[in-house]
Formats: C-alpha cells, structure tokens, sequence
C-alpha cells in the first residue's frame, strides 16, 4: 500500500477531494445501471406469474363451470 | 457462424444462454471493479507530475474507451436491424443506449473533475471535449427516439439511422488530439510501441478497462433481459420458464 | 443474399459513406475554429486575429518566467521551438504550471506582441510514471532538450 495512513489516504496531498469525488460520482450511477433493469425484470416476471395463475384459476374456473 | 447468429436472434435461447452468462458474469464484474479500484486507488504510485489526482486515470479512460466500443456495438446492431429486420438487433440497440450514456457521462465528469487539479479548469471547449459531448448527445438521442414512437419497429428505425449517421463522431474522438491543437493530451495506452505509462501503472489500468466492459457487457445484457421478458409476455416458451421457478 | 435486403445493405452503407464525407469536409472547412490554440509561430507570423481574445499554446522557455514582487503578476514566454511569445497574467497559476512544461494561455494582443493573459492553463502529456522512475530517468539523461529563447 503506497499510502502510510487513512488520513493520507483521505487527503491524497490535498488531491483526496477531486480523486474521491470523481470515484463517488462513478459509483452511484454504476449502482443505478446494474440495479433499474433488476428491477424492471423482477416487475415483468412477477406479472407474468400473476397473469398465468390468473389465466390458470380461469381454466379452472371455467372447466368447473361446465362440469356443473 | 449462421447457426450462432439464428440462435441469437432466437429469443427463447438467448433468454436462457443470458441468463446463465449473468448469474457468474455480475459478481466477476464487481470482483474486477472493487480489485482494480483498491489497485489503483491504494498500491499503484503516484504520478511523479501530478501527485494522486493522476488515479482519477483509472475510472475515466476505462469508461471513455468502453463508451467509444459501445457505440460500435450499437451501431452493428442499427445496421443489422435496418438490413434483416431482425428483433434482436433493436432489442440490442435500445439496451446499449442508455449504458453508453451513462458511460459517457462518467468519461465527462470526472474528467471535468481531473482537469481542474491539473489544467485549471472544469471544462474547455477543445475537440476531444466536445466530440465527446456530441457522443453522450447521440447515446440520449437514440434513448429519447425509442421513447417517443409508438410504433417500436419504426422507432428501431429512426434509431438506426441516426446511430449510423453518428457513427463518424467515433473516429473523430479517437483521432481528435491527433489532429488538431487540444488541451487534452494524447493517448497515453498504444497498441504499437511502448505505452507512455510506467508498468505499474498500466497493469491496474488495463485492469478496470477489463472491468468497465465486463460491466458494459452485464448490464447490456441485463436490459435486453427485462426487454424481452415484456416483449414476449404472451409467449408460451416464457410462461413455461416463469412457472418453472 | 435476398435481393431487397441488398438493397437496403447497400442504401446503409452509402449513408454511412455520405455522412461521414459530409461531416469531414464541415470539419476541414471549420478546422481553424476546431484548434483550440495558435502556436507561437502562428501569432509571431501574425495569422492570429489582434482584435479579439485568442489563446497561444506551446511550451513555457526554461528560465523565462518572471514574476513581480508586489504583485501576483507574471511574465514568461512560450514556445513551439520555432518562435516565442511572451505572455503577462496576473492570478494564480496552475499546480502543473512550469518551465518547461505545456501551457495554453488565453487573452488579447497589445501592440507589442505581448499577450496579455486571463486564464493560463497547464497542458500535460501523455507519459505517467512514479517518481522514483521520473528521477532516474532524468539522472540518466540529465539536461535533455530544454526549450531556449531562439
């Protein structure tokens, strides 16, 4: 490790601001690329779960129905 | 090789071929990103000009370049979508668009951030700057084309078109410190010929560039995901998949 | 190939062909505006415009910086090795700022070819190396080719 302690590393010879700023700033929106098309497959795969239990209670349904 | 490229375009086989390629392609992906970060950050040498503000080098060219090679990416798959009409290739395009845009992005701001400890200022408005910013417009542009249509196959389209009259800001961003007086410095990174920078350095660098497009790549294929699943809701092949969790 | 998908293969390349010639010959016709600076030569040959704020790009003449006591003004010259301008800025210089070292300075000419400067930018190039390696290389190669006022 090049840097002696935290401090040091914090500071980077008065450069810490910029270095850790630009790493800050490179994090959240990696964060939000990986995360938002998590998300949105997590939505279309759960409505597709609800919409195929649905169709399948119909079936159901609908096979009942006719027996009656 | 035609075998490949049907099975790609076939969406019930790329769902399951992407879907294996990201559960282990995500945590190399961080892995790579957090190793080349604390190399970068923590053992590689400070510059013997700049100090510490140089280890900015090590998130902005690797998003730079990954920007740049994306764009390519998009605009194979706008030409492929314009020639053979194939699915795919707009579910390609759209996916890349707004990742290029955030890599871009990235590229600009913390250069923007490394220039003022080094050059003195924030912005300036040399070629590579500039065509650089021509380039996040193009990615938001092919963004905001996919939105406004209605009609996705003519929204691919107009996207295509506009990805390839594009496509010539690419050279120009790669050559632009070559060829006119910029601010910027060239390339310090040569595929002919020694590198500018001390091995050192350039091993953690070459590393986070391995990174970015491990990160490119996951995240591409991670919006192509959640694309055809809405895409292809009614499809058998699908329901199939989702009740067999 | 299928006729109408050859078609449309080569309407696409021609796109791409069209657009490119036409965003290269706009890029000749501009390419001074898109040079971000004029060389020493330039301004000494006089093609740099006198009446408008311009910026000079080169690198600053070892032992030429000058700086006056009372105030934060300073005066230097900078060269492309083929001429040399000298430049006035009062404000504080970049970290990077040295002799020898690239600047791009930007203000006006006064009359006596002196560039009176309001931002001075430092311009670094493309070689990073730890400065142990910085020190042997310069104990090896010790006064190597420091730019001199012609």
């Amino acid at each position: 490790m090049y840097f002696e302690s935290l401090a040091a590393l914090w500071d980077m010879d008065g450069h810490g601001i910029y270095v850790w700023l630009a790493y800050l700033l490179t994090l959240c929106p990696i964060i939000v690329m990986v995360w938002l098309p998590i998300k949105r497959f997590r939505q279309h795969w759960r409505w597709i779960e609800a919409e195929s239990r649905r169709s399948g209670i119909d079936v159901g349904g609908a096979a009942g129905e006719s027996a009656r | 090789m035609w075998t490949i490229i049907h099975k790609m375009g076939s969406p019930p086989w790329f769902f399951r071929f992407s879907g294996g390629l990201v559960k282990w392609l995500l945590p190399l992906t961080v892995c790579l990103l957090l190793v080349g970060a604390v190399w970068g950050l923590l053992i590689a040498p400070p510059d013997f000009r700049q100090g510490n503000s140089y280890r900015i080098i090590y998130i902005h060219v690797p998003s730079a370049v990954v920007a740049l090679a994306g764009y390519y990416v998009m605009a194979f798959a706008g030409a492929v979508s314009l020639v053979w009409r194939i699915k795919m290739a707009d579910v390609t395009m759209r996916a890349v668009a707004p990742v290029g845009a955030a890599l871009t992005a990235i590229a600009l701001v913390t250069g923007a951030i490394w220039g003022k400890p080094t050059w003195g200022t924030w912005w300036v408005w040399d070629a590579r700057i500039t065509s650089m910013l021509i380039l996040l417009f193009l990615y938001l542009g092919v963004v905001a084309l996919f939105e406004a249509y209605e009609n996705k196959s003519a929204a691919a389209r107009a996207c295509a078109v506009l990805t390839l009259v594009g496509t010539v800001n690419i050279p120009i961003i790669y050559k632009s410190v070559d060829w006119w007086y910029s601010l910027h410095q060239p390339a310090s990174i040569k595929f002919t010929g020694e590198s500018a920078i001390d091995p050192s350095m350039l091993y953690p660098l070459l590393l986070m560039i391995g990174a970015f497009y491990c990160l490119f790549a996951v995240t591409v294929l991670l919006n192509m995901r959640a694309e055809l699943a809405w895409n292809h809701r009614d499809a058998s092949w699908l329901k199939q998949l989702v009740q067999g969790t | 190939m299928h006729p109408a998908r050859k078609q449309r293969l080569i309407l696409v390349s021609l796109v791409v062909v069209l657009s490119s010639a036409a965003i290269g010959l706009v890029a000749f016709a501009l390419r001074d505006n898109i040079n971000l600076f004029y060389p020493p030569a330039d301004v000494v040959a006089g093609k740099a415009p006198t009446d408008r704020s311009i910026r000079l790009g080169g690198m600053v003449v070892a032992g030429s910086i000058e700086r006056s006591n009372s105030e934060l003004d300073t005066i230097f010259w900078v060269t492309d090795y083929e001429a040399s301008v000298p430049v006035r800025y009062s404000g504080i210089l970049p970290d990077l700022f040295a002799e020898g070292e690239g600047v791009v300075a930007e203000g006006t000419l006064d009359e006596s070819g002196m560039l009176i400067a309001t931002q001075v930018l430092a311009k670094h190039d493309e070689n990073y190396m730890p400065p142990e390696v910085a020190a042997a290389l310069e104990g090896k190669t010790a006064p190597a080719e420091q730019p001199v006022l012609p």
